[in-house]
């Protein structure tokens, strides 16, 4: 098994605009299974786009967003959905459901079209469940959670779904501190096992711990791409984010602190 | 899977004691004998004549009604959508009271309701997706503003005519199966329209979590879309055709389904065909019974049934 596996994600000179602005020219992005690759930017740069340009939900203005090798067109929607998944950064709820029937959803790329949820389907979302500390909660209508257990409820599905390729918009939202870094922990537990894993984050301190990569968006149409340690620099975040930053290393951990 | 025996159970029960209730006295080895294909007698041939189309229009256009409320509020993500909120049925009543107002025959008042239902549902269509892309509020606000319209010119069309016209106007408006006299190709209708959507009710699901969630997940969001706005509108305008504007069995009976077996498309849409067939037979066959010989609109029956079953979930059920 020497032959190294083809890159996960790979976009190659890409350049993305929405509504006529230009959010990034030039992007190249190689993603390895086992990376994760923090999105970095201030509101409105464009972090949400260029993940759903990534995930093959938007078309690209220029160049193209290759998966283990092929570009997305080639991909049908079924098969994609087999390896690639997303979490959006909202979930919106119109129709009372079951949390476990929610979590159940992520199983649909798997499922034939007459087939319905095996006893297997079953076992791979109640543990979804658990992973994300909802297994007691299974019966619960999702009207009833709160923003947090909805959120929790988003990441499960989205395991269940069990893709090679996550791309996540603001896992972190509404989530309190244990669960922000259980998740990351368990994503990054994911990568160890091959797979890749592409999220929007906003806070800076844990992009500098579970980044293997950043790309740094400035809002203006530039980006800086590379690996954490050379993108994590002070004058660059403290220009992108307009705001002067310190960096400090505490505990042996790279800690960004305003100034 | 018992549910569903106990619905298909309910709407056979329903359809016999349709048969037998009647100001004509039957028995039920009169109904037996109707349907093994006996019309010797007075009660057979009432039964088979009458009764049994009168029966199956009444299911046929319930179920049609129901199905389309089920899969417009998975289209509009609204649980208060129902099948005449796009305007189908303001276009089906300006087509079928056209032809009213000018006297002619029934058979030409269900071909132009037919076709005016299917104007509007084309005039939504083209209007909604004019920019290319198609999102729902633009979809919904097109089909209420047609609506509106349609409701205007219907109250012109009413307050021209001054004869007796007016009456079988109003009957038409709020729904009627007394002149339903071809109920068997609007059945057909049911069983397509079941066979088309039953394969793609995993993909509602799926949609119904979010547009972004389902494609994200596989699912061609446009094209189901698309698939489900043309089916539900044909759904509505084959049964506002065969009884007119039957109201509220196609918001109620989602409803009440979705809140005794949940919203599972793949059990939904079936359930709510059965439900809503079985409710209509039910109502028509009391709005012509309770006041006998005065024989009600339909219409009238399942709004005062209706409203405030509909009422009493909104308040039980705060979102």
């Amino acid at each position: 098994m020497s032959a190294t596996p083809p890159p996960l994600l790979e976009a190659e000179a890409l350049g993305v605009t929405v509504a006529g602005r230009e959010i990034c020219r030039d992007v190249s992005v190689r993603l390895q299974p086992g990376e994760r690759l923090v999105v970095l930017g201030a509101n409105g740069a464009g972090k949400t786009t260029l993940l759903h340009t990534l995930a093959g939900l938007r078309e690209a203005r220029r160049g193209e967003v290759r998966v283990r090798d092929r570009a997305l067109a080639q991909w049908s929607e079924a098969e994609l959905a087999r390896v690639r998944g997303v979490l959006p950064q909202r979930q919106p709820d119109w129709f009372s459901a079951t949390v476990m029937e929610t979590a159940l959803v992520g199983r649909h790329p798997h499922l034939g079209r007459w087939a319905w949820e095996s006893a297997e389907d079953a076992r791979i979302a109640t543990e979804a469940l658990a992973r994300l500390g909802l297994g007691h909660m299974a019966g619960r209508n999702i009207l009833s959670l709160s923003g947090g257990e909805r959120q929790r409820l988003a990441i499960a599905s989205l395991l269940a779904q069990q893709p090679a390729l996550y791309l996540l918009d603001e896992p972190l939202s509404h989530l309190d501190l244990h669960y922000q870094v259980a998740v990351l922990e368990h994503f990054s537990a994911l990568a160890r096992d091959g797979a890749g894993v592409v999220m929007v984050l906003h806070d800076l301190n844990l992009a500098a711990r579970f980044a293997d990569q950043v790309v740094l968006l400035d809002g203006r149409g530039g980006v800086v791409a590379g690996l954490a340690e050379a993108v994590l620099q002070a004058d660059v975040l403290s220009d992108a984010f307009g705001h002067p930053l310190r960096r400090h290393v505490i505990d042996g951990h790279v800690t960004f602190l305003l100034q | 899977m018992i549910v569903f025996c106990a619905l298909a159970f309910a709407s056979v029960a329903a359809v016999l004691l349709a048969l037998r209730a009647g100001s004509l006295g039957a028995s039920w080895a009169d109904v037996l004998a109707a349907l093994g294909g006996d019309a010797s007698t007075t009660a057979t041939a009432v039964i088979r004549e009458l009764r049994l189309p009168r029966a199956v229009a009444a299911f046929a256009s319930g179920a049609l009604l129901a199905l389309s409320g089920a899969l417009m509020q998975v289209l509009l993500r609204n649980p208060l959508a129902d099948p005449y909120v796009l305007g189908v049925s303001g276009g089906a009543a300006v087509g079928a009271l056209s032809a009213l107002l000018v006297g002619l025959s029934p058979w030409i008042v269900d071909a132009s309701a037919f076709a005016g239902a299917l104007a509007a549902m084309l005039l939504v269509f083209g209007l909604s997706r004019g920019d290319g892309s198609w999102t729902q509020s633009r979809l919904l606000l097109t089909g209420v503003i047609v609506a509106s319209g349609c409701g205007a010119v219907v109250v012109f069309m009413l307050v021209m005519t001054t004869d007796t016209r007016v009456q079988s106007m109003l009957f038409w408006l709020t729904g009627d199966v007394s002149g339903a006299s071809r109920p068997w190709p609007a059945l057909a209708v049911l069983a397509l329209g079941l066979a088309v959507i039953l394969p793609f009710a995993r993909d509602l699901n799926v949609l119904s979590r979010g547009e972004l969630s389902a494609r994200a997940l596989g699912v061609r969001t446009r094209g189901l879309r698309a698939m489900v706005y043309v089916l539900a509108s044909l759904l509505t305008a084959v049964a506002v055709t065969l009884v007119g504007l039957v109201g509220f069995v196609g918001l109620i009976v989602p409803h009440l389904v979705r809140l005794a077996m949940g919203n599972d498309q793949r059990i939904l849409l079936p359930a709510a065909a059965l439900a809503g067939g079985t409710l209509l037979v039910l109502a028509d066959t009391a709005a012509r019974t309770v006041v006998a010989p005065i024989q009600l609109p339909v219409g009238v029956l399942t709004a005062m049934i209706g409203v405030p079953v509909f009422l009493f979930l909104l308040v039980r059920h705060p979102r």
